[in-house]
């Protein structure tokens, strides 16, 4: 469990990206911070690894502050994947991948044998084992980076807008590769993107931010679309535009259903069957 | 022609060896003091270059000495240090000269090495949990060796041509038949001095440029040949600061 308590975060420019933000995040669900930019959204997630410290607040994980913890070990037991995948570009996909378990001090051999396991899970070739990160497509690269997040095992995978940059055929791929891993790997995720469609594709808990990092809502996808909070959020989740509204249209064959835009989206249950 | 004809004639005359000093040991000389002059000064740039291009501070002061520094007349300079370090002092003060010219050109190469590396390459690698010095060892210095070698590379060019000048002081190298030459209108002696000096500049220049080649990076060479859609390596927008 990850718990936010009143963090504030300012900037020495001036600018406060956070204010006094609370949040209970639970183990082993995947909770996705969405917003647009400027909701502190990267700022939130960057504080759990201490990549950015709070001005004022507190922030556990399973009850104990980290901000008590080395920031380098702190780091090395929590997964990180970003966006652009962040590999180094001179280091062997291999060797990327193994990167943080060689940092703990597992010897390089067996480093690199667990990470030729980690590219089956991630479903990448082990023959891309030797390229390097210039030579694989963003996509893969993208993968690498999923792999090297999950390295060292950790309980707790950060994941910051990780397919902002591939095209949506892959990035649909890799949405429903990251809801396989979860199930199968039971890790504490915590997403964070600018894309609503991705946010309740892959939340269990979703938290829709507003400027300044101040929760519009928090709730299950079904809670948010059945009963948004605010106009900001019946906007931002596309309700209010109708987007969202699905209406039954009576054929023939019996009724289906049609999006906003006049196109069929799926058939009643019980219809057909 | 003739005179070419006559320079290499010098150069190649077998008085040469027996000449005191010998024309090899003029060389010897030229090198010793252009080498000297480049390791001292990298053993000054290459840490403070590192420290400036690590950390992102003190790159204005950096930029502003080194532009003083190369406007700096280095004939000038070591008659200067000379008259104000003391006459029995010489070496030092050529060595003096040269390695502040030097050191311009290595500094700019360590700290624009570190700092046209990819902001986001730098932030992952703090992210997954590299300490500073491991972000240093293992992902600055190796992605910022071709523009270091390239600053060594233009610093030892500008040594090897100025180090000439130490003979007006008494020092030799292959400044020596040159002003030897210059009252005695020589120019057999001062051409084929010159020709030597300059044979050293394209032999140095020629061995860094393979240096340089070769401390490419795998990953980074890999990707220039096989990926043709890359976009040439450069700097970018700083992604991942915590303004968002």
């Amino acid at each position: 469990m990850i718990e936010f308590r009143s963090v504030s975060k300012q900037f020495p420019n001036g600018a406060r990206a956070v204010d006094d933000f609370s949040l209970v995040i639970p183990s082993r669900k995947t909770t996705v911070l969405v917003g647009s930019s400027g909701s502190g959204k990267t700022t939130l997630l960057r504080m759990i690894n201490r990549m950015v410290d709070p001005t004022s607040g507190v922030i556990e994980i399973d009850g104990e502050s980290i901000l008590n913890r080395d920031p380098v070990k702190l780091r090395r037991s929590i997964g990180y994947v970003m966006q652009n995948s962040g590999l180094l570009p001179h280091f062997k996909v291999i060797d990327n991948v193994a990167t943080v378990p060689v940092l703990n001090g597992v010897p390089r051999k067996q480093a690199r044998a667990q990470a030729l396991e980690l590219l089956d899970t991630v479903g990448l070739d082990r023959e891309l084992a030797d390229r390097y990160p210039s030579q694989l497509s963003g996509g893969q690269q993208q993968r690498v980076g999923v792999a090297r997040g999950l390295a060292a095992n950790p309980n707790i995978l950060l994941m910051d807008e990780p397919f902002g940059a591939v095209d949506p055929i892959v990035r649909a791929e890799l949405q429903q590769e990251t809801i396989r891993l979860q199930r199968d790997l039971d890790k504490t995720v915590v997403f964070v993107t600018h894309d609503i469609d991705e946010a309740f594709l892959l939340g269990d808990q979703v938290v829709i931010l507003e400027e300044g990092a101040k929760i519009a809502q928090v709730g299950s996808p079904t809670e948010i679309m059945s009963n948004p909070a605010s106009d900001f959020v019946a906007d931002f989740i596309g309700v209010r535009q109708g987007k969202r509204a699905l209406t039954i249209r009576e054929t023939p064959r019996g009724k289906i259903l049609v999006d906003s835009e006049g196109r069929a989206a799926g058939v009643l249950s019980g219809e057909f069957l | 022609m003739g005179l070419f004809l006559d320079a290499l004639a010098w150069i190649f005359s077998p008085d040469r060896l027996t000449d005191n000093p010998s024309l090899p040991l003029l060389v010897v000389q030229h090198l010793f003091y252009t080498f000297v002059s480049v390791v001292i000064a990298a053993l000054i740039a290459v840490p403070l270059g590192y420290l400036i291009g690590h950390t992102g501070r003190g790159r204005e002061i950096a930029v502003g000495i080194s532009g003083a520094a190369r406007a700096l007349p280095s004939f000038g300079l070591i008659l200067l240090l000379v008259l104000v370090i003391g006459v029995t002092q010489k070496p030092l003060a050529a060595f003096i000269a040269f390695v502040l010219l030097a050191i311009p050109s290595v500094l700019a190469g360590a700290y624009s090495g570190l700092e046209q590396i990819d902001r986001r390459v730098i932030d992952a690698a703090r992210a997954v949990g590299m300490t500073e010095w491991q972000i240093l060892l293992r992902v600055e210095i190796p992605l910022g060796l071709p523009l270091l070698i390239g600053g060594l590379r233009a610093a030892t060019l500008q040594v090897v041509a100025t180090v000439t000048v130490a003979a007006y002081i008494g020092l030799g190298g292959l400044g020596l038949p040159i002003f030897a030459g210059l009252p005695l209108r020589r120019f057999d002696w001062m051409l084929g001095a010159a020709l030597l000096i300059i044979v050293l500049a394209l032999l140095l220049d020629g061995l860094f440029a393979l240096l340089q080649h070769l401390v490419v990076p795998r990953g980074v060479t890999a990707g220039r040949v096989l990926d043709v859609r890359s976009s040439p390596v450069g700097r970018r927008a700083v992604v991942g600061t915590p303004a968002d």
